[in-house]
């Protein structure tokens, strides 16, 4: 290897010369590589210092980094003061770019500018040859014949059903990951909310009263039986779904309610599903004026006025609606659970 | 029954009927102007005659051509009949009235009346009908609200248009949420009060005077302490740091492409 490239820079160094393809076999004949040329370090030796203090100055710009790392790991932002959070993660930042950074641009300009930079092409390595395989297959055949597997079957068999049964335990173990029967589509289609569950307000739990809200109010609303559950991801995934805008609008205002929906609001009070039903971002722009909520995603946009059909947008589908009554107490109350499965479209929907 | 059949031609029977219908008409007025003051009592401030007055001038020569001369409202702007104190010390505070030309929405400039003039107009709509006034000082000190506990409401409330980091936002057809920084406390409690333009209502007694407090303590803390991130970009998430990055990033990569790869000389 290397017998054409000898690093003398007056060498192309090239395996193939211009005009060394000339066979007259082709039209056009192999051009070659272009003639080797000398760079400035390789002829001027004071050229080649400064080009070294610079590969050096990059590798000093990494050692002062790595520098600066440390000083803002452990002398900056150990008070409470987001001040000097935000200066130790700028010291951080640029310490560990400059501490990278600085080597591999040294090794890079290292290579560019003094290392030798002539092409070479290394011949491909002779096969191996006939009498090497077959010691190889010799040993093989050695070690069966040692091990005796050929003579007692019983311990071949055996060895072969314990291989088997061995990776058992594997496949029961990743059928646990299998979470349809919790997360899968039946899930999907159910939330907390029930009859008689009352309205709380996110975050604080009190519950409403219709006199709270005044015409353009918008109140951001869970069941109160969420505020019972005790496991952090439970809660999490079932507010996920019953999240609830509550508005109150003029109730002349309101333009369309359809069969069987008469009584779902009160007095103008309206209750949806906060869930887009595209990809199931929280709608929550809500207009008063318009009547639009606008989901911030992708931009669908529902009108509160007729049943948050779908004005403009990807949403496949009006938002569901909450219908609601009044308790007893006064308290706003849901009449049952959403109609219909919140959220974006899937496969095991249905067309509820 | 029959003898008051009987004496219904009595030469004073018409004079009867007429002062009991003058009694139930009083006593029926009477009793709302009760409920009425008993609302008005719960207002902080109290406007002098004269603020009305003066109010009532400048609002017929600054207002009255889009609101109408008595504040009915006209095709082009609401009534402001009962939109209250709080209003008028909102809208013409941040200058957003009078509008500088019909869009979308009103935006926010420097304030056309100075806060006499303020008053005094707020204290003529606020005669016109009963409406949230201004708010009193006790709930407006961003030192004493819980600054915590006010990111969780701002979190759950306003972020979706306001945008977690108070940046604002877009809307429907050219209407955006403003951002929150620099914006006087008063004008955070009142717009919480009232919803102006599109924005909803979040009364009392959906989030408490202390609950705005707490709000107003965020926003406030938020707006001293600066981000910890570095370049906040305008708080836009992946708006502006896309951009950034996709420009930005990418000339960088090439650039060190086409030195990584050209000739020393």
């Amino acid at each position: 290897m290397g017998e054409h490239g000898n690093g003398d820079p007056r060498d192309s160094g090239a395996v193939i010369n211009a005009g060394d393809g000339e066979s007259g076999q082709y039209a056009v004949d192999d051009p070659g590589l272009p003639p080797h040329r000398p760079r400035l370090a390789d002829e001027d030796e004071k050229t080649a210092k400064r080009s070294e203090r610079q590969v050096a100055v990059l590798f000093l710009v990494s050692i002062i980094g790595t520098v600066i790392f440390f000083i803002g790991y452990f002398v900056v932002g150990h008070t409470a003061d987001l001040h000097e959070v935000r200066l130790q993660n700028t010291l951080l930042g640029l310490g560990v770019a400059f501490a990278m950074l600085g080597i591999g641009l040294g090794v890079v300009h290292w290579a560019k500018t003094l290392m030798p930079d002539h092409e070479l092409v290394e011949a491909r390595k002779p096969l191996r040859t006939e009498e090497q395989r077959q010691e190889a297959e010799q040993i093989v055949g050695d070690v069966l014949e040692e091990s005796g597997i050929k003579r007692r079957p019983l311990i071949r068999n055996t060895l072969i059903g314990a291989a088997v049964l061995a990776p058992l335990p594997a496949v029961v173990l990743f059928r646990d990951l299998d979470l349809s029967e919790d997360f899968g589509p039946e899930r999907m289609r159910h939330t907390i909310w029930d009859e008689g569950v009352r309205l709380v307000r996110d975050p604080t739990g009190t519950p409403v009263r219709a006199a709270d809200l005044t015409v353009g109010s918008a109140m951001h609303i869970v069941p109160e039986t969420l505020l019972d559950i005790t496991d952090h991801g439970e809660k999490l995934a079932e507010k996920a779904k019953s999240v609830v805008l509550l508005i109150r609008m003029d109730p002349e205002e309101i333009q369309t309610v359809s069969e069987g929906r008469e009584d779902w609001t009160y007095e103008g009070i309206i209750a949806a599903s906060k869930v887009c039903t595209h990809v199931g971002c929280p709608v929550a722009l809500y207009e008063r004026h318009t009547h639009h909520l606008l989901c911030p995603c992708h931009q669908s946009t529902f009108d509160a006025a007729n049943e948050f059909e779908v004005i403009f947008g990807p949403a496949g589908r009006p938002l569901p609606q909450l219908p609601i009554a009044v308790d007893d107490e006064g308290y706003l109350v849901a009449r049952s659970d959403f109609t219909e499965p919140v959220g974006p479209s899937y496969w095991e929907r249905g067309n509820a | 029954m029959k003898a008051l059949s009987q004496k219904r031609r009595h030469p004073f029977a018409g004079v009867a009927l007429l002062l009991l219908g003058l009694l139930v008409t009083g006593g029926l007025y009477a009793a709302a102007t009760t409920i009425n003051e008993a609302q008005a009592s719960s207002e902080t401030q109290e406007y002098s005659a004269s603020d009305i007055d003066e109010g009532e001038k400048l609002f017929a020569a600054n207002c009255a051509s889009c609101h109408g001369i008595n504040a009915e409202g006209t095709d082009d702007a609401p009534s402001l009949i009962g939109v209250g104190a709080a209003s008028v010390d909102f809208q013409v505070g941040t200058g957003r009235m009078p509008m500088q030309m019909q869009g979308p929405q009103a935006q926010r400039k420097p304030a056309q009346f100075n806060d006499e003039q303020t008053q005094q107009l707020a204290a003529y709509v606020a005669s016109l009908g009963a409406g949230p006034s201004v708010p009193g000082e006790e709930h407006l000190d961003a030192e004493e609200g819980d600054a915590t506990r006010g990111g969780e409401l701002f979190r759950i409330n306003c972020a979706m248009c306001h945008n977690a980091a108070a940046a604002g936002g877009a809307l429907t057809e050219g209407k955006f949420a403003p951002s929150l920084h620099g914006v006087e406390e008063k004008h955070i409690y009142e717009a919480m009060l009232i919803g102006p333009q599109n924005m909803p209502v979040f009364n009392d007694a959906n989030i408490p005077p202390e609950d705005k407090q707490d709000i107003i303590a965020f926003l406030k803390t938020y707006e001293s302490q600066g981000t910890p991130g570095g370049f906040a970009l305008g708080s836009l998430g992946p708006v502006s740091e896309g951009l950034f990055v996709w420009s930005g990033g990418l000339a960088l990569l090439i650039g060190a492409m086409v030195w990584l790869t050209s000739r020393s000389s």
